[in-house]
């Protein structure tokens, strides 16, 4: 559905986007993840047709943004950083121009913008002014916008930024019952987010292409599950460590510690199903006491710092400076 | 043509929902209202001094009254027109919505003409206000209506084109006043350009003089609609816009 290849946008001082190359399939929900600055934005923007990129291709449900910009256009719904409204217009009256305006027909105009508020939550404040709103409303007016003539592709930057929790969880549940008809791609610093509603993750640093892979792959990547164990024994900690690795889908035991009896571990697996409940019951049969088994996540939050290390590491010198 | 109408639709909607609209035709209103009882009080005591001296033909209505009153309309109108066409692309700019418009399956000219014609609608709006005034001129005497409708159409014209100008100036930043300042510079520079040809002769200074939107709408107001003027008018009107579109498409290489 969106292909992209090559992609670069340079602009006088810096290069926000390098040589970025990626495809979205039919209905994937893809999350598109990055630090501040990390070009997110800038490809959002070329392939709605904003901005032109100065090298590489992209095209969305096989038209090129540079080549047919009004037939890509018509097939996406766009909602940018700061949700496009006017201030001094009723919420209807804001998605009826923009109906108009995406080419919906006027007998659909009014059908379209009373489902858009629906699906939004915004029916409630229709007959209000949008300058009057709160940003969680004004965020959900941008939202509905984006979905008002039913796009093939949604491109949603930051869509739960201040939104409160709740809203959060409603606008999550949302952007997943859209998923299937459309395709999404949606950007955010929040991590648990893209875990909770993608399939597939891009992570993106200073313009350049770290990884792109579905969610499950990249936990994988770095490593399998990670289990603490603390068990309390008078025995040694190499026969402990023996036990250990002889449970079945256990890959690695590293003794991380040992004092008073207390053998400290840390368990590799490859696969994350059931080892704990393996160790658990090892441990009990071999008749010691186990005080701790806590699983250390390997969320995608450890993912995410390892492939952009480079950049956390000049910011933390930046503070410190 | 469906598209300009729908982006023409939203400027007037957003003229007429915010104070401005009624504010520019307030000012205009009561200046012209001022200008318009001067003239005739000048014109009733002119021609009671022209009878008593036994002048035989009566002054014209049109000549004395309408002719310099559609001039200082074209003034005030300079002063307005800078408060119309500031908002067009600033505000779009700042707020964001830009980034809708241009993803949005609509052309740039389409954008730029309909932009364009909502704030024509607005000025020919506040204009409109003085055919109160011309009314009464009616009710008592028999001025002709063809030097009236002449210099309205000369108005028209002169403010599409400083609008045009000021749609293009307005797409240069995202700071109203500043896109208000530089035009009323421009439009007054436009206005009393024509200055040079008093101490000038060389042909450079025709060219400049001739430049002057000024000159252009004095047959107007006289009631001669002249294609010299005409075609002058729209061709400051195609540019401004054509430059408006550049403007704007050079918005997405540069942003």
């Amino acid at each position: 559905m969106i292909k992209v290849e090559g992609l670069t946008k340079r602009y006088a001082r810096n290069v926000a986007v390098d040589n970025i190359s990626f495809e979205v399939g039919k209905g994937e929900i893809v999350g598109f993840l990055g630090p501040n600055g990390a070009g997110k934005t800038t490809t959002m923007r070329i392939l709605t047709c904003f901005l032109p990129p100065t090298t590489g291709k992209a095209s969305v449900a096989g038209f090129d943004t540079l080549e047919q910009p009004m037939e890509v256009k018509k097939r996406i719904g766009y909602l940018p950083e700061n949700p496009p409204v006017y201030p001094e217009m009723e919420v209807r009256e804001y998605l009826t121009f923009v109906g108009k305006l995406k080419g919906l027909t006027s007998k659909d105009v009014p059908g379209r913008v009373e489902e858009a508020m629906k699906r939004c939550a915004i029916l409630d404040v229709k007959s209000k002014l949008i300058g009057k709103l709160s940003k969680g409303y004004r965020q959900r007016v941008g939202l509905a916008q984006a979905i008002l003539h039913n796009p093939d592709v949604l491109i949603l930057d930051e869509p739960t930024s201040g939104l409160d929790p709740k809203q959060i969880i409603e606008a999550r549940e949302l952007i997943a019952s859209l998923a299937g008809d459309h395709t999404i791609i949606l950007s955010t610093h929040i991590l648990t987010e893209i875990e909770q509603s993608c399939d597939k993750v891009i992570i993106i640093d200073k313009g350049k292409l770290k990884a792109t892979d579905s969610v499950a792959n990249l936990k994988k990547l770095l490593h399998g599950t990670e289990v603490h164990v603390e068990i309390q024994t008078p025995a040694p900690s190499a026969e402990i460590r023996q036990t250990l690795e002889q449970i079945p889908g256990v890959s690695r035991v590293v003794l991380s510690n040992a004092a008073d009896e207390r053998h400290y571990f840390e368990v590799e697996s490859l696969e994350s199903q059931n080892v704990r409940a393996e160790i658990a019951r090892a441990v009990v049969h071999a008749g010691w006491n186990l005080n701790e088994l806590r699983p250390k996540g390997a969320s995608l939050e450890d993912v995410f710092l390892q492939l952009t290390a480079s950049e956390q590491k000049t910011s933390v010198e930046t503070v410190s400076q | 043509m469906k598209n300009v109408l729908i982006i023409a639709d939203k400027e007037i909607k957003t003229y007429f929902t915010s104070p401005i609209a009624y504010l520019l035709m307030a000012i205009f209103g009561l200046i012209f209202g001022y200008f318009m009882f001067s003239a005739t009080a000048f014109f009733v005591m002119r021609s009671m001094e022209m009878q008593m001296q036994g002048g035989s033909q009566p002054m014209n209505v049109n000549d004395f009254v309408i002719g310099p009153l559609l001039g200082n309309a074209s003034v005030v109108g300079l002063f307005l027109i800078p408060m119309i066409s500031m908002r067009l692309f600033a505000e779009e700019k700042r707020q964001g919505t830009m980034e809708l418009l241009m993803t949005s399956p609509v052309r740039d000219y389409e954008i730029v003409l309909g932009k364009w014609l909502g704030a024509m609608f607005m000025y020919i709006c506040v204009i409109g206000i003085s055919l109160l005034n011309v009314a009464i001129l009616f009710a008592y005497g028999k001025p002709d209506w063809h030097p009236i409708a002449a210099g309205y159409l000369g108005l028209i014209l002169q403010g599409g084109c400083l609008l045009a100008i000021g749609t293009f100036i307005s797409t240069t930043t995202r700071n109203q006043i500043i896109a208000g300042g530089a035009t009323f510079a421009v439009c007054l520079l436009l206005w009393v350009l024509d200055w040079v040809s008093s101490y000038e002769q060389a042909a450079w200074a025709k060219v400049v003089a001739y430049c002057s939107v000024l000159t252009h709408f004095e047959p107007f107001s006289k009631g001669v609609i002249d294609s010299k003027d005409v075609i002058f008018y729209l061709t400051m009107i195609f540019l401004g816009l054509f430059l408006t579109a550049r403007s704007m498409e050079s918005l997405r290489w540069r942003s």
